[in-house]
């Protein structure tokens, strides 16, 4: 049988503390990558060519790092990070240490999230409160965030998805949560039932936070 | 005062050096309407934008009430910003704030105290007849209401200088006549210089009290606006004139000419006076009108008359030298007699 409905109950209790480990995962690394990610994307955006921070060496090694996190796999950086997870958590097990890489891959991605949704903005207006006299950071919190907060909501709607992806690999190597699940059952013991099951929470999860994060960018935008 | 000395502008770009404003000077009187008109690409906006320095001239000093701006840089050319206001063609106003939030953020820009930011908010909203509009988005107002907001954001700080970068080419004509008399206004009750770039002399003509016209960034003429007007030097003065008063005659007319083609022009109140009809009634001559108009530049009238004279020579001569003696000018344009 494909789907074993009474397997699938009696597994329930698994499935859902594997699904509080992927959120918890979610959860930290979110806050994480949110906390670091806007302030390096405004840094990234406000320093480029042409802005009113322009800083030529801040924007090229910024951009650098950023880049460099990003071209590497994450499976690769999971590893890579487990001495420095070991440092930070004390441990290399677990949906805490998953956050550690989960949060890694997610800053600079997020960041250039932020980066391109300002880049959106009409150069104009970044002009026309140059031209009135406002600050830099005035222009930050007043025009640039403002402008740009339908994207970069959009912006965390796709770094939530990203995660609810990586999550699931960060379970191959004990992480936890969700993709621990499919893996532990579904891949090494042929257990359809819990692979099925994994998966279509998976697209649930993914299709709610899509949803809601459309609808929420669509709800703020005044345009 | 405001005072622009050999300002020159040159972008560096991948394709080479691209020269904006090329070695430009001109003293614009406090209180003066300043037209700046030329085709697109002429340089307006660069030289324009050099004034507040959204662009940095490559040389030259902008002296806007005494201050060197061109010396000033970060905070200082912050503050000295606050005091030249800029509207633009496309308005620019922050999409996400309400119409009385875009204005605050002027007045927060020069650490307005919060106690008092309502009320100026109100009192520019009144100015620029927008009251009704406080707490609506930029996306909800016409293009006319959104140069309003744009008007009273500008003149937040009162400024002494303001500058508009074609403020009026994006909107309907009608628009476009009532944002010229709000700006006229403004500059009547707050004695605010106005330096204005467009490419319609429609624009020209209604407000400003001087002009110039420029070309591949350089001034090519300067002067007075009815003076201009009334006798345009440079022949793409003569082509942007040409828009607002046209004298474009069918071939098949000039053709059928066989007296003495003048174009008589009349300044100021001269041009109420029957001095036409005067001369044809005092000499032997036939006056044929062919085209005629009196245009009212800032409510000083300018007539121009295009005529064929026909008689004898003698009387012809003699009626032209009458119409010069009460004032008007008289130009020959072709001589079939
Ligand atoms: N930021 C820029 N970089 C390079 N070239 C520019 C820039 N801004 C303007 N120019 C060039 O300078 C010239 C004058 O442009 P501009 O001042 O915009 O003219 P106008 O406002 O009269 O249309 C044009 O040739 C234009 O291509
Ligand atoms: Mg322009």
């Amino acid at each position: 049988m494909l789907f074993d409905f009474e397997h699938f109950i009696s597994m329930l209790p698994d499935v859902w503390k594997a699904f509080g480990e992927t959120l918890l995962m979610i959860g930290i690394s979110l806050s994480i990558s949110l906390l670091i990610g806007l302030p390096l994307g405004i840094i990234l955006f406000v320093t480029s060519k042409g802005l009113f921070l322009r800083n030529r060496f801040l924007n090229g090694v910024l951009g650098f790092i950023v880049n460099l996190v990003r071209s590497i796999p994450y499976i690769i950086l999971l590893v890579a990070l487990f001495p420095l997870t070991k440092i930070l958590v004390g441990d290399t097990i677990g949906p805490v240490a998953a956050s550690v890489s989960l949060s890694v891959a997610a800053i600079p991605f997020f960041a250039r999230l932020v980066e391109t949704s300002m880049r959106e903005i009409d150069k104009g207006v970044i002009e026309a409160s140059i031209a009135v006299g406002a600050t830099p950071w005035m222009i930050v919190k007043d025009v640039l965030l403002p402008e740009a907060k339908s994207g970069i909501i959009q912006g965390v709607t796709m770094t939530i998805i990203s995660l609810v992806a990586y999550s699931a690999m960060a379970g191959i190597i004990g992480g936890g949560g969700i993709g621990d699940l499919a893996i532990r059952f579904g891949y090494y013991r042929y257990d359809n039932t819990i692979m099925i099951a994994t998966v279509v929470i998976l697209i649930i999860i993914v299709q709610i936070i899509q949803f809601a994060g459309d609808a929420l960018s669509k709800a703020i935008d005044k345009r | 005062m405001l005072e622009i000395q050999n300002i020159t502008k040159i972008y560096k770009t991948k394709k080479g050096e691209v020269t904006g404003v090329d070695n430009v000077s001109l003293t614009i009187d406090k209180g003066e309407v300043f037209g700046i008109v030329g085709y697109s690409g002429a340089g307006k906006s660069s030289l324009l934008r050099c004034i507040n320095l959204l662009e940095r001239p490559t040389s030259g000093s902008v002296i806007v009430n005494g201050q060197d701006l061109t010396k000033l840089k970060g905070e200082q050319l912050r503050k000295a910003r606050l005091k030249i206001g800029m509207i633009f063609q496309h308005f620019y106003l922050i999409s996400q704030k309400t119409v009385g939030e875009n204005i605050e953020f002027a007045l927060k820009a020069a650490a307005t105290p919060p106690k008092h930011i309502n009320a100026r908010v109100r009192e520019l909203l009144e100015m620029v007849g927008l009251s009704e509009k406080i707490d609506v988005y930029p996306a909800q107002l016409s293009g006319g209401q959104k140069q309003r907001v744009g008007i009273a954001r500008a003149l937040a700080n009162t400024p002494s200088v303001l500058l508009c970068d074609e403020a009026t080419s994006a909107l309907d004509p009608k628009t476009t006549v009532s944002i010229l008399r709000l700006l006229k206004k403004i500059n009547r009750e707050l004695n605010i210089t106005i330096v204005l770039i467009t490419h319609e002399m429609d624009v020209v003509k209604e407000i400003c009290d001087r002009m110039v016209v420029m070309q591949d960034g350089k001034v090519i003429e300067e002067g007075a606006v009815y003076d201009i007007f009334a006798n345009p030097v440079e022949p793409l003065t003569q082509e942007f004139i040409s828009s607002v008063v046209s004298f474009e005659l069918p071939p098949t007319i000039l053709e059928g000419v066989t007296g003495k083609m003048v174009k008589v022009l009349f300044k100021g109140d001269v041009a109420g006076e029957g001095v036409i009809s005067d001369m044809i009634q005092n000499f032997e001559v036939c006056g044929n009108f062919l085209h005629g108009t009196i245009e009212y530049i800032q409510e000083k009238p300018l007539g121009i008359f295009l005529m064929e004279l026909q008689g004898q020579p003698d009387n012809v001569e003699r009626a032209v030298s009458y119409m010069e003696g009460r004032g008007a000018f008289v130009e020959v344009i072709d001589d079939a007699i």
